[in-house]
């Protein structure tokens, strides 16, 4: 049974476009909607079951690859991790898929819209259930294809076949880093399954990597890798890290997804919001325990995180486009649950995860109402006064907003659950990590902490101008889109009503398993931390346990208990989702910082935005050198295309002219032939037919010499 | 007495029979052929012309065809998966002098055998819009057939090589008689495109195998015998090894095609008709590779050994170098035969790292190769047959028109990209898992062959088919119809199962592969101890 809570999108699929053939599109809408409405049924049963059961369990299909040592399931991996992905990406994809009929009702495209809908949730789930490296790198690349699909679905729009050529590519780039990534995993440990590599490295076993003489505590373990000899769980955390940069969109990486807008808007809700890009923080919990034990890694984690959660604020202040604002709000708290789980707070990162789901794809369905009332402007500055038209909409934005601006009273907790949305709990429990990191000496802690902060807020700053822009004050839309505003339908309207109660209540409702005082037996050992393996008392147990299904012992050393040496460092494992975290003594004002920056930005957003008219110049002013810099995206598409792009196409223009042609060809065949032109120019005759003269002239030949060789030579034996 | 009459054939005749089955159909046309009606002036009747160009083509379908239901028996009934060894062995004797007419499959050859019996009626299927002298036509790629299967059923080393340089005969005139128009200046002389293309690639590979033919004379005069079985158990020297290994490197180096010496394919691609670029592509490179395997590694150990990392460093350059030169081509066919030669280099690479991962995953990205690029030239023959022209600025927007189309064309298009779940994944992957064993730096620079991969074929694709439809020319350009359909989904059928599903030809390739690690590492450690 549990595969079809996988297999039901793939079927949808495959059928939208022969139903659309057969029963028109409404019936391939119906049919897709169908399918993943009973795939989310079946999630949130198996969540019930295995992250609050505690039911964990892979299920195995059939071999994938297997070649010597390397090999490769098809499996249906069901721990907490999965299980609480798999309930995101089949509510919000359902949600989605049943927006959609609403929201494409008009396009000529529909059954292929809806197909490639479900294509991407599969290959979604296909990622977040795998139980090896290559699995998840099948899923990995197969939300890259969806993806590059549904952002130029429009394809006769030149921006959006560009923008999705350039998610591909720079997805390609970020896999670069994850391929080899998984190359390194498997040289070392001879094996890709989670269970295997996992085990080896919480139980601190020894690896003896591919051709090496003798094998060592894979803690200690250093590779050479580009000539250069590196702690090994560092190098492979950093590679697969880059892969998660790149399916994130992460500072240097992220250039993809302002561009991914292009796209359907219920696509970025879906893909572009909830689910693909947070595949990267899914990656790095699955790994936890390779971060926890490779802390420059995770410092590495951190420092980017932190980096894009106030890179991409910044420019979300200076948008105008709608979409583009959600996107960088996107990015921004991305950013978040990375340096969360750079830290080691993955309870934190998932449980932000988790919400920003709810709230952001919210958000993203919400500006896709007002896009389509609004006769498809996306121009906040174009809008304004939107609120009388689309009043329920207007809620619901607002209701995402109070979520993501992290609307909650600090330090009360009643019944043991604190007061707040769902981005208020999950933001506050990040921040609080990052500080307790800094405190505890961890690398870029307080730098975290302190980005964080500034970037929330400038979260609710450019959130609540999206708001006050386009909702309130004076309306600036032509009259015909006054008086008439596309109706929003009630097929548009329902998905938002789940969404809206999640990113009201999510936060509290979940508190207790994902980050309170259930944490350890919700998660049951999905994610690690290394704090939690410290005490003696865990070693015994544990490390024999996992070292048992270590099979293979050319690879797994005889680790047992003996190697459990743990690093002083392991202590500074700070408050994982394990952990509970009310123990942790903050200073008072660390509690309530993230309030106040949220009633700070909150404040000057109002200040600015509703106080006569809202357009008139803030801070800062067009012209000036920072507002360039934010409107032009700190340049970054401009030197990527100055020291990337264009230098590639031009070398490749150069190796074939000058190194095929001149080079190669010129010395070559070339060169050779004006050398014997008047034997040359009689092979012309070939194409009269004379071809056949020269093919028998050339057996002739070939049999001449070996009948040459043969008597000649024959006396060798 | 039916058992009898099995088992001998069993034991005997099976690979000669699937080898010159083809030959046999040649034969059929060139009689008919021979035959004809003429009239007073010594000319073919138009009308019997017509008649014995569709006894050609259907002759044609029907030996290829037949072949392959041979080749599928052979290998349901006769061949035995799990053995590593040599098996269906036919062994008669011929020249005298330890030179005999030796047949024979394993592992690394079994599956090219069917891979090429598999593309050769999809081959014949996609020649119909050929109209220029179809019997010759059809014998040239029957001969072909033959000539190809021979060279991967050949036991004996001479055997193999008459094999192996007649191939390149029917392939010659492919391209230089049916090619496509078009003028090009070659030593001082003006002639059509498709003949200089002809003879770079004459030049090239018939160059590169006159060493091949030397290296083999040495080898029978010191070995006395040319049964490739007992050369691969004879320790050649280590100084002579390399001197051997060096003259077979030139001929397969050119067949795979190898930087630098990889400027023919292009050429010969897009001269090439439709037909003739697909069994290049997906068979004629493939030879090559299989040399490698064959000859190279087992034979020359220490010298493959030594010479790893020169290989180890063209393959980069291939994958690094022509997928920059894919990015700038304006030329549908060149684009595909530029990553060709980058997909080959994915090949090389991992053959010579000596692994597991290594030499099964260059096996299998032959055969995934011969299934995806030999679909991609199909689709720019489909589009070549329709508009007439290769240009890649002459189409756009015909995903409007050709919904199918731009279905199989996406398809194949990721393929070639490596996606996986497409059969271009797995022998990429594991190459660069092979090659990652032996040293990242080769893994890294492969690598990059995986973002540009991404570049260059989405470039394509999105320049073919997406935008608006705005040429006048496309503007009634009729969909794929039921015989591309076939040939495309054929193919689309393999790269699918064998992307998911990739385990029944990896199992193929185990049993020899892991003989010949064994034997090369034995190899190697014996030159180690001395």
């Amino acid at each position: 049974m549990e595969p079809f809570v996988v297999l039901l999108p793939l079927f949808g699929a495959l059928l939208a476009m022969p139903i659309a053939r057969v029963g028109g599109p409404r019936a391939a809408e119906i049919v897709t909607t169908a399918l993943l409405g009973l795939a989310c049924i079946q999630a949130w049963f198996l969540f019930a079951d295995v992250a609050l059961g505690g039911n964990a369990r892979t299920i195995s299909l059939f071999t994938w690859i297997s070649s010597g040592d390397f090999f490769a399931d098809w499996a249906v991996r069901l721990d907490t991790l999965s299980a609480v992905m798999l309930v995101v990406v089949n509510t919000v994809s359902f949600l989605v898929h049943a927006y959609s009929i609403g929201y494409m009702h008009d396009d000529g495209g529909r059954p292929r819209f809806f197909a490639y809908l479900s294509l991407f949730t599969f290959a979604m789930l296909c990622l977040v259930t795998a139980d090896n490296f290559l699995q998840l790198f099948f899923g990995w690349e197969g939300v890259g294809l969806a993806s590059y699909l549904l952002i130029g679905f429009w394809f006769k729009k030149k921006s959006a076949n560009d923008a999705a050529i350039k998610a591909f590519v720079v997805n390609r780039v970020g896999d670069f880093g994850f391929a080899l990534g998984i190359f390194c995993v498997f040289y070392v440990f001879g094996s890709l399954r989670f269970d295997e590599v996992f085990s080896a490295v919480a139980t601190n076993g020894v690896v003896t990597p591919w051709g090496a003489s003798a094998g060592a505590p894979i803690r200690e373990l250093t590779i050479t890798f580009l000539n250069w000899d590196f702690h090994a769980l560092t190098v492979m955390s950093v590679l697969l890290f880059i892969g998660a940069m790149g399916k994130s969109a992460q500072f240097l990486l992220h250039t993809w997804l302002p561009d991914a807008m292009e796209g359907p808007t219920p696509v970025s809700a879906l893909i572009h919001a909830a689910t693909m890009v947070t595949a990267g923080v899914f990656l790095v919990c699955r790994c936890s325990v390779f971060f926890e034990y490779a802390p420059d890694a995770a410092a590495l984690v951190t420092l980017v995180g932190a980096t894009t959660a106030f890179f991409a604020a910044t420019v979300g202040l200076l948008q105008d486009d709608i979409k583009k604002i959600v996107a960088y709000s996107t990015c921004s708290q991305l950013g978040y649950m990375f340096f969360a789980a750079g830290v080691g707070a993955y309870g934190a990162a998932m449980f932000h995860l988790f919400t920003h789901a709810f709230f952001k794809a919210l958000l993203f369905l919400g500006s896709g109402a007002v896009i389509h009332g609004m006769h498809h402007e996306q121009d906040i500055k174009k809008m304004g006064g939107v609120k009388s038209l689309l009043p329920l909409t207007h809620l619901l934005m607002v209701v995402g907003t109070i979520a993501i601006t992290g609307v909650g009273i600090p330090e009360l907790k009643i019944g043991g659950l604190p007061v707040g949305t769902a981005g208020f709990v999950s933001k506050d429990m990040i921040l609080e990590s990052a500080f307790a990191a800094g405190e505890a000496g961890k690398a870029f802690g307080y730098y975290a902490f302190a980005l964080g902060i500034l970037a929330a807020v400038m979260t609710a700053f450019y959130s609540w101008r999206l708001i006050f822009i386009t909702f309130w004050g004076p309306s600036r839309l032509p009259e015909a889109v006054k008086k008439h505003p596309h109706d929003v339908p009630n097929v548009m309207l329902w998905p938002l009503v789940p969404l809206a109660i999640g990113a009201l209540f999510a936060g509290m409702a979940f508190y207790k398993d994902f980050i309170g005082s259930n944490a350890a037996q919700f998660w049951n050992g999905a994610l690690y931390s290394a704090a939690d393996h410290a005490s003696p008392a865990h070693e015994s147990t544990d490390g024999r346990s996992h070292g048992a299904g270590a099979p293979d012992a050319a690879h797994e050393g005889t680790a047992g208990g003996e190697g459990e040496r743990e690093s002083a460092g392991a202590h500074e494992g700070g408050n994982e989702g394990g952990h509970e975290n009310e123990t942790l003594e903050f200073p008072g004002w660390v509690l309530w910082a993230p309030f106040w920056a949220m009633v700070f930005g909150t404040g000057a957003a109002a200040f600015q935005y509703l106080r006569g008219d809202p357009l008139k110049p803030g801070l800062l002013r067009p012209g000036g050198m920072i507002y360039a810099f934010l409107k032009n995206k700190w340049y970054f598409d401009e030197i990527y295309d100055f020291l990337l792009v264009k230098p590639a196409l031009a070398i490749g223009r150069f190796l074939w002219i000058d190194g095929d042609g001149k080079t190669i060809d010129g010395v070559g065949p070339d060169g050779i032939a004006s050398t014997v032109a008047a034997s040359a120019r009689r092979i012309v005759k070939v194409q009269s037919g004379y071809m056949y003269h020269y093919a028998f002239v050339m057996l002739v030949g070939i049999a001449a010499l070996i009948t040459f060789i043969f008597f000649r030579l024959g006396g060798a034996q | 007495m039916n058992d009898l009459l099995a088992e001998s054939l069993a034991s005997q005749h099976w690979l000669s029979l699937l080898t010159f089955l083809p030959l046999v159909g040649a034969a059929a046309i060139a009689l008919r052929q021979a035959m004809a009606r003429r009239g007073a002036d010594g000319e073919i009747l138009a009308k019997d012309q017509a008649q014995i160009d569709t006894v050609a083509r259907t002759v044609a379908m029907l030996f290829t065809v037949g072949a392959f239901v041979v080749s599928v028996f052979v290998y349901v009934a006769y061949y035995d998966p799990s053995f590593g060894g040599y098996q269906l062995v036919e062994h008669i004797e011929w020249l005298g002098g330890g030179v005999s007419y030796k047949m024979g499959v394993d592992g690394i050859s079994i599956l090219f055998v069917l891979l090429t019996t598999f593309v050769m009626p999809i081959c014949i299927a996609a020649s119909k819009t050929i109209e220029k002298r179809v019997p010759e036509y059809m014998i040239a790629f029957l001969v072909m057939e033959t000539l190809i299967l021979g060279v991967f059923c050949a036991l004996d080393l001479l055997v193999f090589y008459l094999f192996f340089e007649g191939s390149l005969i029917p392939m010659f005139l492919i391209i230089g008689v049916w090619g496509s128009k078009g003028v090009k200046e070659f030593g001082g002389v003006s002639m059509p495109s498709r003949v200089y293309a002809a003879i770079k690639f004459f030049l090239y590979t018939l160059l590169g195998s006159v060493f091949m033919l030397i290296a083999i004379l040495w080898m029978w005069r010191y070995a006395g015998t040319t049964d490739i079985h007992a050369l691969q158990q004879t320790a050649f020297p280590a100084g002579a090894q390399k001197w051997l290994w060096v003259a077979f490197f030139a001929s397969f180096a050119v067949k795979m095609p190898m930087w630098p010496v990889h400027t023919w394919l292009p050429d010969a691609h897009v001269q090439a008709p439709t037909a003739g670029s697909v069994v290049l592509a997906a068979i004629l490179l493939k030879m090559g590779g299989y040399g490698f395997l064959r000859f190279s590694l087992p034979m020359f150990p220490i010298a493959s050994a030594d010479f790893a990392p020169f290989v180890y460093a063209l393959s980069i350059i291939a994958i690094i170098y022509t997928s920059l030169v894919a990015l700038a081509q304006e030329d549908m066919k060149k684009l595909i035969a530029y990553s060709s030669v980058a997909h080959m280099g994915f090949v090389t690479m991992g053959i010579f790292t000596g692994t597991s991962q290594g030499i099964e995953g260059g096996l299998f990205q032959m055969l995934s190769h011969g299934f995806i690029s030999g679909a991609l030239f199909l689709c720019v023959g489909v589009l070549y047959d329709r508009i007439h022209t290769r240009e890649i600025a002459a189409y756009g927007g015909l995903v409007h028109r050709m919904p199918f189309y731009a279905f199989l064309f996406l398809f194949f298009t990721m393929g070639n990209v490596g996606l996986p779940g497409v059969s271009g994944f797995v022998g990429e992957f594991l190459t660069m898992a092979g090659a990652f064993k032996v040293n990242s730096w080769i893994a890294f620079f492969a690598a990059f062959g995986v973002i540009l991969s991404a570049a260059y074929a989405l470039r394509l694709y999105r320049q073919v088919m997406y935008g608006e439809l705005t040429k006048d020319k496309l503007m009634a350009i009729p969909d794929v119809d039921a015989r591309e359909i076939v040939m495309l989904g054929l193919l689309m059928i393999f790269a699918l199962a064998l992307g998911v599903y990739p385990k029944p030809a990896l199992d193929v390739f185990a049993p020899s592969v892991d003989g010949l690690i064994a034997s090369f590492d034995a190899a190697l450690a014996a030159a180690g101890a001395h």
